[in-house]
């Protein structure tokens, strides 16, 4: 699926290029128009993507090596959970992404947590869910069992 | 009952998010001329939610921006407007406040949402984690910059 999103950005690219090279008349017209029909094919694929996995992450870097703060504290929360097989986009890799993820989500912030296709929230809200519990049943909603639930066994 | 989060995971969450001493609690922080975002800011979120407590935190020196920079902020607002609602819905009405803020020069928003009831219980405003260089270079980071000096 990031072949996808990588192809649909170039897409994206493209249009935009031509939008800015041609004069403001018909045939840049025809452009702006190309240019805003490959962003709702965007919001669409977006759409799909969310869906296709279980656990969804939009963040900067990458689990492996996260280059934001707030990216790097949702996948240490995930990891400590035992969630380490997740969807996970870069957004540092792709601007289009970038800007199109928090337009589809309607929140203005990167990292983006989604759970079976709905969104959860951001870095504040996964660590609360995390303080209070909740994640651990909403990880159970998605079939996963939460790894602290094994540790705490381990330690009774 | 849901199921305890084991004292291990909650050290480290604890680590993720480390209480402030009390000692730091300012009731009032006063508007500084010189920080226009921070002002905004405070004032935007305390016509909308009418808080029985508001911290607004410039957090940018935290991250690779340029010192007196205003993009990275934290907030915590204890408010009876949030009873009743999630996290989620919660938060989405601190961004809605602050659009115009996060369409422009205002790079990260770290948010607290409670209710007076909640803050009394846990009266600790989080830490957030450090930065991992990830503004340094950032196209979109540098153009929220010029937004926030223009």
């Amino acid at each position: 699926m990031n072949s996808l999103i990588r192809s649909t950005a170039r897409c994206l690219r493209s249009g935009a290029t031509v939008c800015l090279l041609r004069p403001a008349d018909g045939p840049a017209r025809a452009a702006s128009a190309r240019f805003l029909c490959e962003a709702a094919d965007l919001q669409k694929d977006l759409g799909e993507l969310v869906k296709k996995d279980k656990v969804v992450v939009f963040m900067k870097g990458t689990p492996a090596q996260p280059m934001c703060g707030f990216s790097n504290a949702v996948v240490q929360i995930l990891r400590m959970h035992g969630v380490d097989r997740y969807a996970s986009y870069n957004v540092l890799e792709d601007q289009e992404l970038r800007e199109g993820v928090k337009v589809f989500s309607n929140w203005p912030t990167i990292p983006q947590v989604y759970f079976n296709g709905e969104f959860v929230g951001g870095c504040d809200i996964l660590l609360q869910m995390h303080q209070n519990g909740d994640l651990v049943e909403e990880l159970k909603k998605l079939d996963i069992r939460s790894a602290l639930l094994d540790a705490e066994k381990e330690s009774k | 009952m849901l199921p305890r989060v084991p004292r291990s995971a909650r050290h480290v969450a604890v680590c993720l998010s480390a209480a402030r001493p009390l000692a730091h609690f300012r009731p009032h922080m006063d508007p500084d001329p010189n920080r226009p975002v921070e002002t905004t800011i405070r004032t935007k979120l305390t016509d909308k939610f009418k808080p029985d407590h508001l911290e607004v935190h410039n957090e940018s020196h935290m991250h690779a921006v340029p010192p007196g920079s205003e993009s990275h902020f934290r907030v915590l607002v204890v408010s009876s407007q949030f009873a009743g609602l999630p996290l989620i819905q919660r938060h989405r009405l601190v961004n809605e406040a602050l659009k115009e803020e996060l369409s422009s020069c205002v790079h990260a928003l770290a948010i607290q949402a409670k209710t007076p009831e909640q803050w009394g219980t846990d009266p600790t405003l989080a830490k957030s984690p450090a930065c991992m260089g990830g503004s340094k270079g950032d196209q979109t980071v540098e153009e929220k910059l010029k937004a926030g000096r223009g």
